[in-house]
């Protein structure tokens, strides 16, 4: 299994913060820290998407799923796993 | 001296207020008053310049900013614009006409569409929609939603194309074809400012933005394009209250029962469906509601919507505007530069006017 939550921060490191975002402990969330806005939402998603080969679809865009380092190695862990159900919009929390 | 207590917006007292559209009513006479003194002001005294440029697209924003700048320096000078490309709504343009020849104003129609095509505008859009449907073609129309938001989903948006046979296509865009298509359609609102400027260096004219408060507040502009005036005189009045504005100075019926539209994209596209998500009575409230500090259960009951919503709907609003604040952000500058301390010379680039 890939260790996801390393590769994520590196990515979102890299790609948002120029190197800078270090700090970014594993519950913080990226949309409180201003670290996404909605364009950088659907980098993410691509990037998820073609580096895990899974497809995130429209009622899975949820911060529930993708909005802390937490969120994504929780949510492609579900998601390779494939036997259980990522976190969908009937079933988000407010 | 005591410290400021927290008082965090959705926890603040119930203002005594109730909350309905009654709180955006205003004397629309004594605001046209106000606005006309200030437009005197502004181009006159400020700017020294001696009329204005207003683009009319046949909506209302255009339409009463028209009509105001009409009101306070005379009809005589006001210069219209009507700035259609080939996905232009006919009737907005017929409607623009319209208001030109109501208010009196001189106008002049040009068609962006040959500067658009030799720019790539379309042939760029094109590709990029391309990329998520290969089937379209040119004979197609288009037009991006949104979505997410407000149901609890990050926001996105959908790429909707129309084939000639009325067939419609939906898709989630990725965001680097999002960013093509809207970086492609944004050279609509940039040439027509380039345009503005034109008329308005010719005549020694200010120009006149037209965005109403949703729109400036919300960020629902092109930086560099429909966001670029030297004067907005509607941007501290709500939609509802430019509608109640457009009957006071008489304009159109037409105009004045219309929906907002983008008018930017080839197929029919509410402003609902591309930023606000929303219907722009409903966003009106919510916006002056967040800022008198009700909170979100008064919103819902105002609405009609469950409590829930209502929060998304003022998390929505705080994201808009922080990620609108680029777009109203100037140029940054390192270091001191205060302006007005270089020598006025002539220059090629700039004004002569000393």
């Amino acid at each position: 299994m890939p260790n996801i939550k390393a590769h994520q921060r590196s990515y979102i490191t890299e790609n948002f913060l120029f190197g800078q975002g270090a700090d970014i402990s594993d519950e913080a969330s990226f949309l409180a820290r201003g670290v996404l806005d909605s364009t950088g939402v659907l980098e993410l998603v691509l990037f998820l998407e073609e580096t895990y080969s899974i497809r995130i679809p429209d009622d899975e865009l949820l911060p529930d799923n993708l909005d802390s380092l937490n969120a994504i190695e929780a949510y492609v862990r579900r998601k390779l796993d494939g036997g259980v159900h990522a976190v969908a919009l009937a079933h988000a929390s407010p | 001296m005591p410290s400021p207590l927290p008082t965090p917006l959705r926890e603040a007292a119930m203002p005594s207020q109730p909350l309905d559209a009654s709180v955006l009513t205003i004397d629309c006479a004594a605001e046209a008053e106000r606005i006309a003194t200030r437009l005197r002001d502004v181009i006159g005294r400020q700017f020294r310049r001696r009329g204005a440029v207003v683009a009319l697209s046949g909506g209302v924003d255009s339409s009463v900013c028209g009509a105001l700048a009409a009101l306070a320096l005379g009809p005589s000078k006001v210069f219209g614009l009507l700035l259609p490309e080939r996905e232009t709504s006919p009737r907005g343009m017929e409607l623009g006409r319209r208001v030109a020849e109501q208010l009196g104003i001189e106008y002049q129609t040009h068609d962006l569409t040959p500067v658009l095509e030799a720019i790539g505008c379309y042939d760029q859009r094109d590709e990029a929609i391309r990329r998520v449907f290969p089937e379209y073609r040119k004979d197609w129309k288009n037009k991006l939603v949104i979505a997410g938001g407000l149901s609890g989903q990050f926001t996105f948006f959908k790429l909707v194309v129309q084939a000639p046979d009325g067939r419609m296509f939906c898709e989630r865009i990725p965001h680097l074809e999002y960013l093509q298509i809207v970086a492609a359609q944004n050279y609509k609102q940039r040439i027509r400012k380039t345009v503005e400027y034109y008329h308005a260096d010719r005549l020694n004219y200010v120009v006149v933005g037209t965005p109403n408060r949703l729109e400036y507040d919300q960020g629902f502009f092109v930086k560099n394009g429909d966001g670029s005036a030297d004067v907005k005189p509607i941007a501290h009045l709500y939609k509802t209250q430019i509608y109640a504005m457009a009957r006071h100075l008489g304009l159109p019926e037409e105009i004045c029962a219309s929906r907002p539209t983008s008018d930017t994209y080839s197929l029919p596209q509410g402003q609902d469906e591309f930023f606000f998500a929303l219907p722009c009575d409903q966003v009106d409230l919510a916006l002056w509601a967040h800022d008198h500090r009700f909170p979100h259960a008064a919103l819902a009951y105002a609405l009609g919507v469950s409590g829930e919503l209502a929060e998304r709907i003022y998390r929505d609003i705080e994201a808009k505007r922080r990620a609108g604040a680029y777009l109203h952000t100037p140029p940054v500058l390192f270091d001191t530069c205060p302006p007005g301390v270089a020598t006025p010379t002539l220059s090629a680039r700039g004004s002569p006017h000393a």
